[in-house]
């Protein structure tokens, strides 16, 4: 290799390296910038200039009433939401993946509807299926409904990626050896698919806690954490949202890490029972 | 889709049984609806002479070494073996006994504690087994267990498989389609073909008095001649060869005069002289090769109806007249001729299923 190649392969691979950095910060600055906030003094209503170093809002997470309250409510809402939609969301992908039935076909391809559409649409038909009867009212219930339908599809379709390469004879041995198929799911197949299935649910919590348009549309009087944030904003930004996003964000991390760590662990070669 | 259209088997306690056939001829179809895995639309599977065709397979008494093993990979060797006891809540202690015990059988005692992903092709085969054994089945069932092992490492597993089916006195069905397994294994064997069971014997009968012209075909090497029955004298029939010859063959009494037949001929029992010998019991051909093969020479001939015919010679004791374009006379030793109905489809030496078919 001539001098003036080698020149040019280290400088594409410097260009390289500048452009993934410049990725990552484009990537990790609004982060940084939450995290920094949250020990900010800020001077007026709006936590937005770089004052002066405080640990005083993170000694009172939850002074602003009104968006503890709402972060509550989110996170109430983000609890069942997920546990429903994972539950439905793990059964259709077992049978989409397990039999050919009538229709298997359809709903494999409308699986991915509600991923796709645009949230604005969703979010819009649904409130009028809402208003069109009178047995539930905007709030709780139709928010939480909302969430379970999008989420349904995120879930359907990780766990159904997950299952793509299972093999099914591993359920035909557990019944040879004596398994009901009630046993062989909780011994056999669960166990298997457990890392897909968490991986799916903490997705779609992260997606309950995070939604705004859809649930705009179907809360009512109620206000979840995002909503709390955007009312407020026109007249006040408090350092508790810094601090409680912080706290989402940590939270979020640490299952990622805890989950990659168990996964790892789990994997690893001569573990005695 | 038919994939089973008849077979009528009866597997005696203890005994190693084979089903044997080449893809697709429904011998795992078979296997399954004995595990319970596939319903029977007819007929019915008894198990100690009980009717089990309804009974789910997590009710029968009998366990499948699938082909892929199909080991749990979440569990240890030992949980594996623990899976079947445990799923019929057998108490603790008993569920170790009997652990160490196949474990034991198998030979792996020393890596119970290991998953199933660290383990060689060959130690996977004996967890399966021993996940089975535990269970004490009335019949253990075997899919292609040898198939995802290497050359090597099989004819060792077919022998050990032998020696634990000994040991443990269990009925063991193998289906297989290497005919090398079967007839190394097996005591007694059942030939398939398109989903109907062909014939049923000792690997000696279905070697040497094959029922068809497929078993023939499948079952070893073969050389199939066709021809016609002219006479029928006592056992033997009188055959009138399409490549000239008249012979007698013994077997094939349901093949009537006048009708179509093929007289099967094993390489091994034929030998190639310059002159034809006295009792008849021969063909003329003419020589196309000799194939050095080391201890043994292969000679393949051609008969004056274009059938050819392949025979072993010693490679040390071979005449000057054993020329390819020379003449012979193949000539065979009495009894070596065996009488099947109906023609092959290609006349002539057949080792591979892919060139006989049996007549519809």
């Amino acid at each position: 290799m001539s001098g003036h190649s080698l020149i040019a392969a280290r400088a594409g691979r410097w260009a390289l390296n500048l452009y993934a950095a410049l990725g990552l910060a484009y990537l990790f600055a609004p982060i940084a910038v939450i995290v920094a906030f949250s020990f900010n003094q800020p001077s007026g209503h709006f936590n937005i200039e770089w004052r002066q170093f405080t640990l005083a809002n993170w000694q009172a997470p939850f002074a602003d009433r009104a968006l503890t309250d709402a972060l509550w409510v989110s996170l109430r809402i983000a609890a069942l939401s997920t546990l429903v939609s994972t539950v439905l969301g793990t059964m259709i992908a077992i049978a989409l993946s397990r039999y050919r039935f009538p229709g298997s076909g359809a709903v494999n391809l409308l699986l991915v509807l509600p991923v796709t559409t645009p949230e604005i649409v969703v979010g819009s038909s649904l409130a009028a299926m809402f208003l069109g009867q009178n047995v539930i009212d905007f709030g709780m219930v139709t928010i939480t409904i909302a969430h379970i339908l999008f989420q349904l599809s995120f879930v359907a379709i990780i766990v159904r990626a997950r299952l793509r390469d299972f093999d099914w004879t591993l359920e035909q041995a557990a019944q040879d050896l004596g398994a009901p198929p009630l046993r062989t799911f909780l011994t056999v197949t669960l166990p298997l698919i457990l890392p897909g299935i968490l991986a799916a649910a903490l997705l779609s919590f992260a997606l309950s806690i995070d939604d705004f348009i859809i649930t705009f549309f179907n809360a009512g009087s109620t206000v979840t954490f995002p909503l709390q944030i955007f009312g407020a904003s026109r007249v006040r930004i408090p350092p508790q949202v810094h601090v409680l996003a912080t706290v989402i964000l940590l939270v979020s991390v640490g299952l990622l890490v805890a989950g990659t760590i168990l996964e790892h662990r789990r994997r690893r070669p001569n573990r005695v029972d | 889709m038919v994939a089973v259209r008849e077979a009528h088997l009866s597997i005696g306690g203890g005994e190693f049984f084979a089903l044997l056939g080449p893809s697709g001829c429904g011998k795992t179809t078979l296997l399954k609806m004995i595990a319970g895995f596939e319903r029977p639309s007819r007929g019915r599977v008894l198990l100690d002479g009980v009717d089990v065709s309804d009974v789910p397979p997590w009710k029968r008494n009998v366990n499948t070494v699938f082909q892929q093993y199909a080991l749990f990979p979440h569990l240890s060797v030992a949980d594996n073996v623990a899976f079947g006891p445990r799923s019929r809540k057998l108490p603790a202690a008993e569920i170790d006994q009997r652990v160490s015990d196949a474990l034991d059988i198998v030979r792996m005692g020393e890596l119970a504690a290991r998953r199933p992903s660290h383990l060689s092709g060959g130690q996977q085969q004996r967890v399966a087994l021993a996940r089975a054994l535990v269970n004490l089945p009335r019949a253990l069932l075997l899919d292609e267990p040898m198939a995802a092992l290497d050359l090597k490492l099989r004819e060792a597993m077919q022998l050990e498989l032998k020696r634990i089916q000994r040991d443990v006195g269990i009925t063991f069905l193998l289906v297989t389609h290497d005919q090398g397994e079967a007839l190394t294994m097996a005591d007694r064997i059942a030939v398939m073909n398109h989903g109907v069971v062909e014939q049923v014997g000792t690997p000696e009968q279905i070697y040497q008095r094959p029922a068809s012209l497929f078993v023939a075909g499948f079952i070893g090497s073969a050389n199939l001649l066709p021809g016609t029955v002219v006479d029928r004298d006592g056992e033997d029939a009188v055959v009138q060869l399409c490549a000239g010859a008249r012979v007698r063959a013994a077997g094939g009494s349901h093949v009537g005069v006048t009708e179509p037949c093929t007289v099967m001929l094993r390489p091994e029992r034929l030998r190639a002289v310059a002159d034809p010998p006295a009792d008849g019991r021969c063909v003329a051909a003419t020589i196309t090769q000799v194939v050095f093969q080391g201890a043994s020479s292969r000679l393949e001939a051609v008969l004056a109806d274009g059938a050819s015919v392949v025979t072993q010679i010693e490679s040390h004791h071979r005449p000057a007249f054993l020329q390819p374009g020379q003449p012979v006379w193949i000539a065979w030793e009495p009894g070596a001729a065996f009488l099947l109905a109906g023609w092959p489809a290609i006349a002539g030496t057949s080792g591979d299923v892919g060139r006989v078919e049996a007549p519809r």
